[in-house]
Parts: structure tokens; sequence; C-alpha cells
């Protein structure tokens, strides 16, 4: 706007030459009658949902002796999913606060709907480690209160603790961050509905909008708060992989008590976060035809740094196995040659050659390009992150330190289905909110445009009006 | 409290920081700017001083931290000390995570809570808006009649800026 800006840049907005247009563009999701396709995949992923709340209900019932846990595997499936969900929400904090702190113009357009996934992806995290605590109605007593049970108090010493803390922190701060992102664009849509006369659907968003005006005293308050918030979410974010990895790097189990794990961990996330990001954008904005606002230099952003983070997880990958033989000690060594080559040998080289291999292919640039192969090779890297952290967790356990007490594991259906639900739950609030609310951040692409046209339509001797 | 206001309708943001640069040097006094985005390098026309929603913030913080210090130290220092391998109960290392992430919690919340107060926002409030399109396409300079001398002066800059549409109306606010 006040600012010069190179021609040469790339353009983040194309082909759109008023704010009209970014407007009616966004908000036509909204407005139209849910068509087949959304009703049927919202229907299905509610009933493979379902399907899992039936599998969560079951081991609630039943208890987690319906999982195939047993005494030297204690922590599976269970666990391996909490951490990969916890990773997969990363994604969404590093691009609306790390990218708004190294004021990266990309991220406007594709912030909503990466937040909305962090925040559905922390409330599948959140699942289970209360499943896994066997009694999920005593979940109460993770919190610090004065009670009648001795009284009892919390372990401040345990990383476990630190996590319920970290989580809640984490899910709440996204949350508001998110919602007060959408403040304005709430506003936008309450005013378009109204405009169209549909007065009982405004007033919905204008509930949602909390009285947005656009008043520019706010607007000032409203970027400095954004700017606080994104300095304050982005060391949050950081922590809470840091804090989550902490839960295996505290204990004096080999492959788990090593330095390395914080920034493995957060490397992984964020490279895990931006797989699934590349999944969802690339359906989004080709359903929705955004494809002017997310353009082929946002989806090409996107995959550089999967393999810059790729890159940097295939690193720690060597470096654990350097270090277990440069370390001596004979525990150390033998889980990790166990890990690559033992009985679950097959998993890791899952892991490494979806990890580690498939996101090299980002360094083409026509790969970068066509939205086919990175559709698949994003797949490929949630796949290969589920599997980190179920190498992580098993093959560190089944054989520890006492040869009498080595153990295998296999999951059961209920287990399964607890998975294949949490996916559900993720995609049933995945396309309800890419129904009723902007997946694009209207307000901040509209910043990106310089130089509008005269737009169309424009009244003079409009009276005022409340909505 | 009821207004009298000029208003000037504008599509083009950089015409509105034109209009708002040769108001201002003319002495008018700006009542507010609505638009449908945050324009950049509008604020020293507005004549607002810099929010203090960051002292606030970091006061929220300062509570947060002290809140969980307060906390973990009563717990592990006075009421229920644990013996965990002969460590000392109260351990301040091991504190920090929660530390932090109470500090995080208290300033986020604590911040965005008091700018829904400030600028009076809360969930089913009632919008008035001088034109339905300023959260979607339109831009408006609004000036309090009752404190300008000149009436036409301000409407000739409205003019020469380009604004489409000129008028006066009531504000309630």
């Amino acid at each position: 706007m006040s600012h010069v800006r190179s021609p040469i840049r790339q353009k983040w907005v194309t082909n759109t030459e008023t704010y009209g247009q970014i407007t009616a563009d966004v908000a036509r999701p909204i407005e139209a009658k849910p068509n087949l396709l959304w009703l049927g995949v919202t229907a299905f992923s509610g009933l493979v949902m379902l399907m899992g709340f039936a599998m969560i209900g079951w081991t609630i019932w039943e208890g987690i002796g319906t999982w195939g846990l047993n005494k030297t595997v204690g922590w599976a499936f269970d666990i391996t999913n909490f951490v990969f969900w916890v990773g997969i929400g990363h994604a969404g904090t590093l691009i609306s606060a790390v990218l708004l702190l190294f004021r990266q113009e990309w991220r406007n357009s594709i912030n909503r709907a990466s937040e909305a996934m962090t925040i559905f992806a922390v409330v599948c995290a959140g699942i289970f480690p209360l499943l896994h605590m066997g009694r999920i109605w005593l979940g109460l007593w993770f919190l610090p209160f004065p009670n009648t049970r001795g009284s009892l108090w919390v372990n401040f010493n345990s990383p476990l603790l630190w996590d319920v803390f970290a989580i809640s922190t984490y899910l709440s701060v996204s949350l508001v961050f998110w919602y007060l992102g959408m403040i304005p664009d709430f506003a936008t849509i309450r005013d378009r509905f109204a405009m169209k006369g549909k007065m009982a659907i405004s007033r919905i968003y204008g509930i949602l909008s909390f009285g947005w005006e656009g008043s520019s005293r706010n607007w000032s308050r409203y970027e400095v708060i954004s700017l606080i918030l994104s300095g304050l979410a982005t060391p949050l974010v950081l922590s809470v992989h840091t804090i989550v990895s902490m839960d295996f790097a505290t204990s004096v189990i080999p492959g788990w008590h090593t330095t390395i794990f914080p920034p493995y961990f957060v490397a992984g996330a964020i490279f895990s976060g931006f797989g699934m990001v590349q999944t969802l954008m690339i359906v989004t904005r080709k359903v929705y035809k955004l494809e002017n606002y997310i353009t082929m230099d946002h989806m090409e952003s996107i995959a550089k740094i999967v393999l810059a983070t790729g890159s940097l997880v295939g690193l720690a990958y060597m470096t654990e196995f350097f270090t277990a033989w440069y370390s001596g000690s004979l525990w150390e060594r033998y889980i990790f040659i166990n890990r690559a080559f033992g009985p679950f040998g097959w998993s890791y080289w899952i892991m490494f050659s979806c990890n580690v291999i498939t996101p090299q292919l980002f360094w083409f640039r026509k790969i970068r390009t066509s939205m086919v192969l990175t559709f698949i090779i994003s797949i490929f890297v949630n796949i290969g992150m589920w599997f980190e952290r179920f190498v992580i967790i098993v093959t560190s356990l089944h054989q520890d330190y006492l040869p009498s007490s080595w153990a295998s594991y296999s999951p059961t259906y209920v287990e399964f289905g607890i998975l294949i639900g949490s996916f559900g739950l993720f995609f049933f609030l995945f396309f309800l909110f890419a129904k009723f609310a902007p997946v694009v951040n209207m307000f901040e692409v509209k910043t990106l445009l310089k130089h509008p046209k005269k737009p169309e339509g424009l009244k003079t001797g409009s009276e005022p009006v409340t909505v | 409290m009821k207004r009298n206001l000029l208003i000037g309708k504008y599509w083009d943001p950089e015409a509105v920081l034109e209009g708002l640069d040769k108001l201002t040097s003319q002495g008018v006094r700006i009542f507010d700017v609505f638009s449908p985005f945050p324009i950049h390098g509008i604020d020293p026309y507005l004549g607002s001083k810099r929010t203090r929603l960051t002292v606030a913030a970091f006061i929220y913080g300062c509570l947060g931290f002290l809140t969980a210090v307060t906390m973990m130290s009563l717990i592990y220092g006075v009421v229920w000390p644990m013996n965990i391998g002969g460590k000392p109960a109260l351990a301040f290392p091991s504190f920090v995570p929660i530390t932090f992430e109470l500090t995080v919690l208290f300033a986020a919340h604590g911040m965005v809570i008091t700018f829904f107060i400030v600028g009076s926002y809360w969930p089913g409030k009632r919008a008035r808006l001088l034109d339905i399109r300023q959260t979607d396409d339109v831009f408006i300079i609004a000036i309090d009649k009752s404190k300008v001398s000149d009436e036409a002066a301000v409407k000739a800059v409205f003019e020469q800026t380009g604004a489409y549409d000129i008028s006066e109306t009531e504000y309630v606010k």
C-alpha cells in the first residue's frame, strides 16, 4: 500500500482486480446450498467418527485390556496417535505466528485453514492420553486442586504433567488466535447475508462477529494484539512438542533418553504438519476454486518447508544412529540395530523411506508444481510421520533390559478403530469448518491486493444500517 | 451518544490516505475511518495514542508467572513435599515448563479479553454500519460535524481525493 513493491516479486494474489471479488470468491461456498459432494464426504467422515466413538465407548466400558498392550509394551498405538496428532497441529501455529513475525505474505491465505487444522488435530490428540488413563472419569485428578484424597497432589517433576499444561494452553491459545482472526471475516459474511435480506443467517454470523464494524481505532489495536499473540504462540508451539519429547527423553529407556529429542520432535512436528497442510490445501483450492489466492507459489513454498524439515528429520535419524554407536552403550547400540533390522524393522524402513527419501523429490520444480505428485508425497509424509512415533515407542519398549520380559505387540481392532475414528473426527470437523466459515482469511488477503480497480454497483446516499 | 457525521466513501485505500493527509493538514480532526482491512500508515492521522494492550499483556504474563511459582512452591515446599530419589522437593528447574505455560496462558487470554472489553465487543452485539459494504470493499472517512468550522472545505477535500459519495448522517454509539 504505502510501500513500494518491486514488480518482479511474486504476486500472492493473481487474476483479481477488486476487493469485492475476494469476498465473493471466499464467501461463495458459505452462501451456496450444500452440494452432494460435501454432504457425502461429511456424512462419511461422520460415520467413521461414530465408529471411533463406539470403539472409545468400548474401551471405557471394558478397560484398556481391549488393546494389545502388555506389561513390556505399555505404550503403543495410543501414544503414537497422540504424538502424531499433536505434531500435525504444529503447522497451523507455525504458519499463523512464526510466518507473521517473519512478515511472510504467503501465510495470509493459508493461515485460516491451517489454524483450523491445528485446533482439530489437538482435539483429536487430547482424546488419547485421556483414554490411556483407563479410568477417564478420574481425569480431573490431573489438575492441582485441594482434595480429600490424602491430600494428594500432582507430580510437578513429571513431563506427563507438563504435557497437561502445555497441551491445554496450546489448544486454548490457538483457539483464541484462530477465532480472533475470524471475527472481521464473520462480519463480512454477516453483511453479505444482510445485503441479500437473509436476516436470520446474518444474525447468526452477527453473534459470531461480536459486532465488528471495522473501525480503524480497533484495527490498530487488533494488529497489535495479533502481533503479541504471535510472539507468545511462537515459543509456545516450540515448548509443546519439546515437552512431548520430554515424555520420552527424561526416561531411562534406550532409544528414548537422548538430548536430541526436543529439536528432532519439533522439526518432525512441523514436517508432518506441513504434510497435512499440503493434503488439505490441494483439495480445498481445487474444490473451492481458490487457485487465485492459494497459488502455485504458495504450494511451492509449502513444499520447500516440507523439504527443509524432512531433511532435518533425516539428519536427526542419522545422528541418533551415530550417537548410539559412539556412546559405547551396549543397550543403546542394540536398540538401534534392533530398530532397523529387528522384528519391527519393516516399520523403520517405511518411516525412513517416507520421511527421508520422498521429500527429497521436492528438489525438482516440476514435482513441486505438480499437484498430483505433491498430493501423493504429502500422503507419504503423513504415513511416515505416524510410523516414526510408532517406531520410537514400540521398538524401544518391546525388547528392554531384561530378556525374560521381552515381548511383541500387535494392535487389536479396537486400537485400529480409534485411530481411524480420530481421522473421521478430524475430517468431520474440517468439513464443517470449510462449509460454515471462510476458509481463506479475506481481510488479510485484501491487504495483498495492490492497485484495485473501481468496483461496480457502488451506491450513493445509502443510510446507516444496524445488523 | 448521538453525533452528526460528515462522511466520505472511497473504494481505494490509497485515496483514503491522501484524503486523511489533506484533512489533517487543514487541522480537521478525524472521528474515525471504517475499512474492510487495516490500512497501514493510518495511525498518525487518527491522533490516537499507542495502545497500552502490550503493557496489559506484560502484566497478565507476570501474574501467570507468579501464580505458577507460588502454586508449585506452596504445594511442593509446604503442603506436600515429596521425596523422589532423595532429590530436593523444591526443584525449580522442573517448574520451568509449567511456569512458562501459565505465563503464556495468562498473557494471551488476559490481553484478548481486555481487547474485547476496551473495544466493547461481545457476542450478540449489534453493529452500526455507515455502509453495508464497509466490511467488504468500501472505505469511509467520518468526521464529527460539531468539531468542524468549515464544512465546505472538508467536502471539497473529499471531492478532490476521489470520494464517490459525500453525505451527512446521524450516528449513535
